[in-house]
């Protein structure tokens, strides 16, 4: 096995000198030492996980989106990202066409996320079938396919909540990416980045946000 | 009653198989290292519950950091030679082929074109310490705006990924996506890391 022969060259009893037998084997334990010591440190570098990443589509800046599809104004509702971490929304009121009362929220669950949520559900009631299309996917009854080409269907229901999504200069891009994420959570299918105009800047200030 | 003579047994393990795994696993690890390209900044990117990944090559990565300075960087040594040639035409400029070459080298930068050469020159201690402006951004001079242009001339296949920290500022961010916008770029990545389990 593996040994060191450590009796050295010492000197025979017998006068006649006797070609010593040395042996073939190595001792490997300093070989799997270094081996070891060296998967660790490649274990310890190695990223396996690819960044993730958040895909995101912004009109074409020639035909501007108002122009484009005329949205329904009792669909829609604004959210202004504000600074320290607030959130304004408001809703158009459908008759006059003015912006309603502002409100203010936050990016927590019970925050704009109930809101959102709320919200969708009022305007489609299918956004309830969701989860039960997930756990059909889960339990394989139905295929990727067919999950995603339902609830694609369902998010862009005609009815459904279009969210729009302005941010104050004094927000920052961790809200930005936060509220890209609650449009995942909360099933949205229409929303869009817009740039904010002066009275959205005049009624954070009204609330004193800016 | 006899003894029972116990054989005496060596302690000694053969060492060989273990080695064997040792090394397999070492070379494993080797092969599927890639060691991450060093960054310029350190950023901290927001976290989201999105689960898609990004794709392994042809990325144009912009880095905005939290003071608002933006990076801009590209994959592929190719691209990285004939991206600073382009370049080099439109500012009217010359690089010499060490300079091409050590440009194809650099997987970010933030600096002014103008500084180019003064960077390339730069040993990678140096580069460490360097206190780097940035790519301008402002309408005047939107060396973003050519870069990310000229990239594409180079190569159309380049999916853009915005990398900004949490608490980059959101004129800046919304100034590098007009200028992808003006560039006919309407489709691109922000780069997040996973949510935490809350």
């Amino acid at each position: 096995m593996a040994e060191i022969d450590s009796s050295g060259g010492g000197k025979h009893k017998g006068g006649k000198k006797k070609g010593k037998k040395l042996s073939t084997r190595v001792d490997f334990t300093p070989m799997v030492d270094l081996g070891f010591l060296l998967i660790t440190f490649f274990m310890l570098t190695t990223s396996m996980n690819k960044p993730q990443t958040m895909e995101i589509n912004m009109p074409v800046k020639e035909d501007k989106i108002e122009d484009g599809s005329k949205v329904k104004a009792s669909q829609a509702i604004t959210l202004l990202l504000a600074n320290d971490n607030k959130i304004v929304y408001y809703f158009v009121d459908p008759t006059t066409g003015a912006p309603g009362t502002p409100q203010i929220t936050n990016y927590s669950a019970g925050g704009i996320r109930a809101t959102l949520l709320k919200e969708n559900k009022l305007r489609n009631s299918r956004i309830d079938s969701i989860p039960i299309y997930k756990s059909m996917l889960n339990n394989h009854k139905i295929t990727e396919e067919e999950y995603k080409t339902n609830v694609s269907d369902i998010k862009n229901d005609k009815n459904a909540l279009i969210v729009v999504i302005k941010a104050s200069d004094h927000s920052k891009y961790n809200n930005l990416v936060d509220i890209l994420d609650e449009m995942l959570i909360c099933n949205i299918g229409r929303y869009a980045v817009v740039d904010i105009t002066q009275p959205e800047i005049d009624m954070l200030k009204t609330v004193n946000l800016e | 009653m006899a003894k029972v003579k116990v054989p005496r047994k060596s302690t000694t393990v053969d060492m060989t198989a273990m080695t064997d795994v040792a090394f397999l696993l070492l070379t494993f690890f080797m092969l599927a290292t890639k060691f991450k390209p060093d960054e310029p900044v350190i950023v901290d990117t927001p976290s989201s519950v999105s689960e898609i990944k990004l794709p392994e090559s042809d990325i144009m990565l912009l880095t905005i950091d939290k003071r608002g300075r933006v990076f801009f960087g590209i994959d592929g040594q190719q691209t990285r030679e004939a991206l600073i040639q382009r370049m080099a035409e439109r500012y009217k400029m010359t690089f010499t082929p060490q300079e091409v070459k050590e440009f194809s080298l650099q997987s970010s930068f933030g600096i002014p074109i103008a500084q180019m050469s003064q960077f390339l020159k730069m040993t990678n201690e140096e580069k460490g310490k360097a206190d780097f402006s940035g790519i301008p951004i402002d309408s005047l001079n939107n060396e973003l705006g050519d870069w990310i242009w000229q990239a594409r001339l180079s190569n159309n296949n380049f999916r853009v990924a915005i990398k900004g920290d949490r608490d980059a500022d959101m004129p800046t961010v919304k100034r590098v996506i007009a200028i992808l916008q003006e560039k006919k770029v309407n489709r691109f990545n922000f780069i997040t890391s996973l949510e935490k389990a809350n």
